[in-house]
């Protein structure tokens, strides 16, 4: 029940405060217990790190991410240049195979302006919910969104410039995503028309890629440059609701990142590579409320958390399936 | 409140620098919604005086005019596009604000000549903007054409054309019948020869239908041929354009008849520059039932 609080919690921006000492199991008590008895040195931590970034582990899951995102959205441009009719569209509504897909949130926005589901968008709205809800809500996000990628390699960017203290990071309130979402709400159903669509980037890059770049990937830029100059991913952070819909399409998803406290030794790299760092607020010593809590929805199961991790604290796992095999 | 009386829940008082720096986030906050949700709402500002209204494809739910259920149906993701045999439908750019990504029909360049017979963008859609209440060209009502520059019509001056109807650079194609019944070709590689310039008339998809319904073959009697089991509009009940003759002159009018779908064909194929017949968005008729 706890996962589903701290789930809302953090998808509306909400603190999540540390758990209480009754909340939390015996067994996780005795291992932070021990830990601090028992610290290891700088020296074995950092010789932990080095040896895992040798390793091919770690860009796995990045790698894996970036070819299926790279592939799901070619498969769009591949199918109208060649007119294969592989799939249809672009990421707001497609036609799969013949199989209508609408994407979650334009689906939402049509509907709360139009006032009226015809039934192929309905067809498309649950299949896609049903999809989503499988492989972990949020998860459209980082592995299909096409703002995602280029997002990803401005904050690369912007971490370079940081580093070296030519830009800082402004925050904002995390609790403004859902104050976005409630307006947007509010203005398609009020004004009667799609007024977040106007200025998703996720829709206009998609349609630049299938249909050829227009005036609109001017306003992509600029949040780019937004968000190398002045907030770090802010688009994703604070306003997209395409994000906030999949994560409340996650909360009961199986497909989970889950957290080991036995291994871990609270370095939190973990936190420094997040897009949402406030879900693993739990990996901070003390803050597990068991041996092997899962990771809350607002998660874009990106993997990036499990790649950078030395010890396997963090691992993918689909709830249930072990109890299926 | 028993509780936070004796202090053990009680939150500790925010430091003033606490404070500060609470204050500052809010403001900055406040500063990025309002700035993202003014440049969405600057999305509605093509809406005054119609400045982002266009000739939309067959099916689009619009009123005279106003297409807002249309602007607010669409879903933005250009299926409409990919079935187009002549690839007549293109995707409004961000100038026309939340008419980004919504599909528009530039006559001039590429109009719908119907070559798709089945209305493939209205079964493609969606969302239903473009609606499934119709089933053939002769039901669609995208606008209404008009003589726009009489004195430029060759027709009307008596005059023939020969040539390239829009000359060897443009890039329209256009179903011809006789040439290729399922392919669509380019307007330039078929020049015309022409007494009397009649393109308009003679290329509308409406009028080619009437013609083509016309030379079908009844039925024998005792049997049913299915060609000729017309339902519905399947045969355009009405005529759309005509060449009628000038009281008192040499040269023959174009007539736009009620049975006009806008489609946009006469717009495009009129040889002059600039066009001398255009398609209006804000004028329709009924549909025959």
């Amino acid at each position: 029940m706890s996962y589903m609080l701290d789930s809302l919690r953090h998808l509306a921006g909400l603190p999540v405060e540390r758990p209480a000492p009754e909340r939390q199991s015996q067994e996780v008590k005795f291992i932070y217990e021990r830990k601090s008895q028992k610290r290891l040195t700088k020296e074995t931590l950092e010789a932990i790190d080095a040896a895992h970034a040798g390793t091919a582990k770690r860009h796995k899951w990045r790698n894996r991410r970036w070819i299926t995102l790279i592939i799901v959205n070619l498969i769009f441009v591949v199918s109208f240049q060649f007119d294969v009719q592989l799939v249809e569209g672009a990421m707001t509504a497609s036609r799969v195979v013949g199989f209508h897909f609408a994407d979650l949130n334009s689906a939402l926005q049509v509907s709360l302006a139009y006032k009226h589901m015809v039934l192929n968008l309905v067809i498309g709205t649950v299949t896609v919910l049903i999809l989503w809800w499988l492989l972990g809500g949020r998860t459209f996000c980082s592995w299909a969104c096409p703002y995602h990628l280029i997002a990803e390699w401005a904050e690369w960017l912007h971490l370079k410039l940081a580093a070296r203290k030519w830009v800082r990071d402004v925050r904002f309130h995390r609790g403004v995503r859902s104050v976005f979402y409630a307006i947007f709400v509010v203005l398609a159903l009020a004004s009667g028309y799609t007024v977040f669509e106007t200025i998703s980037p996720t829709g206009i890059s998609s349609r630049a890629l299938i249909y050829g770049p227009g005036i609109a990937l001017l306003w992509v830029l600029a949040l780019l440059l937004f968000e190398v100059f002045v907030s770090r991913r802010a688009w994703c952070r604070y306003v997209c609701p395409i994000g906030l819909t999949y994560g409340l399409v996650g909360l009961t998803s199986p497909l989970r990142v889950q957290y080991n406290v036995e291994s871990c030794h609270h370095e939190g790299e973990c936190r420094k590579v997040c897009l949402v760092p406030h879900v693993l607020d739990l990996t901070i010593k003390g803050r597990a409320e068991d041996t092997k809590v899962d990771v809350a929805a607002d998660c874009t199961r990106c993997g990036l958390c499990v790649d950078i991790c030395p010890t396997d604290s963090l691992t993918f796992t689909v709830k249930g399936l072990a109890k299926v095999l | 409140m028993s509780e936070q009386d004796t202090g053990r829940k009680a939150k500790p008082a925010l430091s003033k620098v606490r404070r500060d720096q609470n204050r500052r986030e809010f403001l900055r906050t406040l500063g990025l919604g309002v700035g993202v949700v003014g440049v969405s709402l600057a999305g509605l500002l093509p809406l005054i005086g119609a400045a982002n209204a266009r000739l939309r494809p067959p099916g689009a739910i619009k009123d005279l005019l106003d297409e807002q259920q249309f602007l607010a149906a669409c879903i933005k993701c250009g299926q409409c596009v990919q079935v187009c045999p002549v690839e007549a439908i293109k995707l409004a750019d961000l100038l026309d604000g939340v008419g980004v990504g919504v599909p528009y029909i530039d006559a001039r360049a590429q109009a719908c000549d119907f070559s798709c017979d089945g209305l493939q963008c209205v079964l493609a859609c969606p969302t239903g903007a473009l609606t499934h209440h119709l089933d053939f060209p002769a039901d669609t009502r995208m606008g209404y054409a008009r003589l726009n520059r009489p004195d430029a019509c060759l027709a009307m001056q008596g005059k023939g054309f020969k040539g390239l109807a829009r000359g060897p650079e443009f890039r329209g194609t256009l179903r011809y019948a006789e040439v290729d019944r399922w392919t669509p070709v380019p307007v330039a590689d078929h020049p015309y020869d022409l007494e009397l310039c009649d393109l308009c008339a003679r290329q509308c998809p409406i009028e080619i239908r009437i013609i083509e319904c016309a030379a079908e073959k009844p039925p024998e009697p005792g049997q049913v041929a299915r060609v000729a089991e017309k339902i519905g509009n399947e045969c355009p009940p009405r005529h759309a354009i005509a060449l009628e003759p000038m009281p008192g002159g040499q040269g023959m009018m174009p007539v736009i008849k009620d049975g006009c779908v806008g489609c946009g064909v006469c717009e495009m194929i009129c040889p002059v520059e600039p066009t001398a017949i255009v398609i209006d968005i804000d004028r329709v008729t009924e549909v025959p039932v």
